[in-house]
């Protein structure tokens, strides 16, 4: 695991992989939208509105796909201290916040037309506005603690206690009201959504994660270059100040 | 055991002494309470069905408060380092860190609930299982706060951002909390919220320590 800690090794991977990843999300972006919103059937009782779960739900997916990415990423940095989980960590928290407030405002939008109101205070709604209070928390302490090392291993603690909490606090905010409808893609007994729903959404899916990797790809380097940056002003400063320190 | 009785007896002292989180955390309760009426208007069937919960959240908001100096002054005078080097381990510490915040400010709180649930017209029947909801439901509010609070003590003014951090933590205890007190209202069973609320805090009891001590030794490196 250790052997692309070295940043150079890992973009060189990256520049590999980038391609094929933006391929995959081209690839299954056009067969997703085509497929869902322009030859796909509309659904008996929601009509053409039913067409935003293409987008809706891989936002719901990825909102928590990287929520727990983000804690195996700090759990990883935490044990073994490596440098570039916590560079992967601190990068995709904004990625998830954003899919998150998607999941939030496609599911508002979707809930017009269907419910009758923008927002019910329903159980998965209310989990779904929780998981991005704790993404903002978490870029909030980022935000706040000055030492990058002291703040990436806070942020991290952080992170997993997050992660202990969220099914106790899924489960009591499904206890406390539930209108939404019940999970009809991954269940026991098969998914209950038609194929010709159930293809186009899962390339959507595909897609959404591809998109992620990307981006995640774009800002970890972005990240690894301002550290770059910031070590060579400081050995210029350390030159101009004649080795004086 | 000794030196874990000495410490958590001095926060408790600290707490109580002017200045201390305790008596603030108390007056914002009470005076946070007395404003609903006037933002919800005075009728006694709106503010009875909302009573419960306002005291709950409310609840929440004081201990928020209170938490935020729960290392703080510790740590800035670096009292926090000698205590870590000391004999005491450092989730002792945190341990009795929490039950000194539990007894010094959250107890009092619970004191002092059931006249604030006397003036939003709680009927009588209710302020028992109010009572005991929050005795059961706050000290997950010590524990997760004592996380947070060890996470953001070299931050300065980190009270806003313990806040937005511990808001999303505290949603489990609130829904339990104030649904045991409701359920008892409506006259079905109040035990399975109650359970569910002590099995937070138990929950929280057993990570708490873990986690703040681990944010503490870093934070005093």
């Amino acid at each position: 695991m250790h052997y692309f800690a070295n940043p150079t090794r890992f973009q060189r991977l990256m520049d590999i992989l980038r391609p094929w990843v933006v391929g995959v999300m081209l690839a299954m972006l056009a067969y997703g939208l085509l497929a869902g919103t322009v030859f796909g059937p509309a659904d008996r009782l929601q009509g053409e509105s039913v067409r935003i779960l293409y987008i809706h739900v891989p936002s719901a997916w990825m909102a928590m796909f990287i929520y727990v990415a983000i804690a195996a990423a700090s759990f990883v940095a935490l044990v073994w201290r490596h440098p570039l989980a916590l560079i992967a960590a601190r990068a995709s928290a904004p990625i998830g916040a954003v899919f998150t407030l998607l999941a939030l405002i496609t599911g508002s939008l979707w809930g017009k037309p269907t419910w009758g109101t923008f927002w019910v205070w329903d159980g998965r709604l209310t989990s779904v506005l929780v998981l991005f209070f704790l993404y903002l928390g978490y870029m909030a302490l980022w935000q706040a603690l000055e030492d990058e090392e002291k703040a990436g291993r806070a942020t991290s603690i952080l992170a997993l206690v997050g992660t202990v909490n969220i099914p106790i606090i899924k489960f009591s905010v499904d206890w406390w009201n539930t209108l939404h409808q019940p999970a009809s893609v991954v269940r026991l007994d098969g998914p209950t959504i038609d194929p010709s729903m159930l293809w186009p959404l899962l390339a959507m899916g595909l897609a959404f994660k591809a998109y992620y990797v990307w981006v995640l790809f774009a800002r970890m380097e972005a990240l690894m270059d301002a550290r770059r940056v910031q070590a060579a002003q400081l050995r210029a400063a350390q030159h101009a100040a004649g080795g004086a320190l | 055991m000794t030196a874990w009785w000495t410490l958590m007896l001095r926060d408790l002292r600290l707490a109580w002494r002017s200045g201390g989180a305790a008596g603030l955390s108390l007056g914002f309760f009470v005076m946070a309470t007395s404003l609903y009426p006037f933002g919800l208007g005075p009728d006694p069937v709106t503010l009875a069905s909302v009573a419960a919960g306002l005291i709950w959240v409310t609840a929440m908001f004081a201990a928020l408060l209170s938490l935020d100096r729960l290392f703080q002054a510790d740590f800035e005078d670096g009292t926090l380092t000698q205590l870590l080097l000391s004999k005491l381990t450092a989730p002792g510490i945190v341990f009795a860190k929490i039950t000194a915040h539990w007894l010094g400010v959250m107890l009092p709180l619970i004191i002092v609930s059931p006249l604030l649930a006397l003036i939003l017209g709680l009927p009588g029947s209710a302020i028992g299982p109010l009572m005991l909801s929050l005795v059961v439901g706050t000290p997950a509010l010590s524990c997760l706060g004592a996380v947070v609070a060890a996470l953001t003590v070299a931050v300065r003014r980190g009270g806003a951002l313990m806040t937005i951090l511990l808001i999303p933590l505290f949603v489990p205890s609130l829904i339990f909390g104030a649904a045991s007190v409701e359920a008892g209202l409506v006259g079905t069973d109040p035990s399975g919220a109650l359970l569910l609320a002590a099995a937070v805090s138990l929950f929280a009891l057993a990570l708490a320590p873990v986690a703040a001590s681990a944010a503490l030794r870093l934070a005093a490196e």
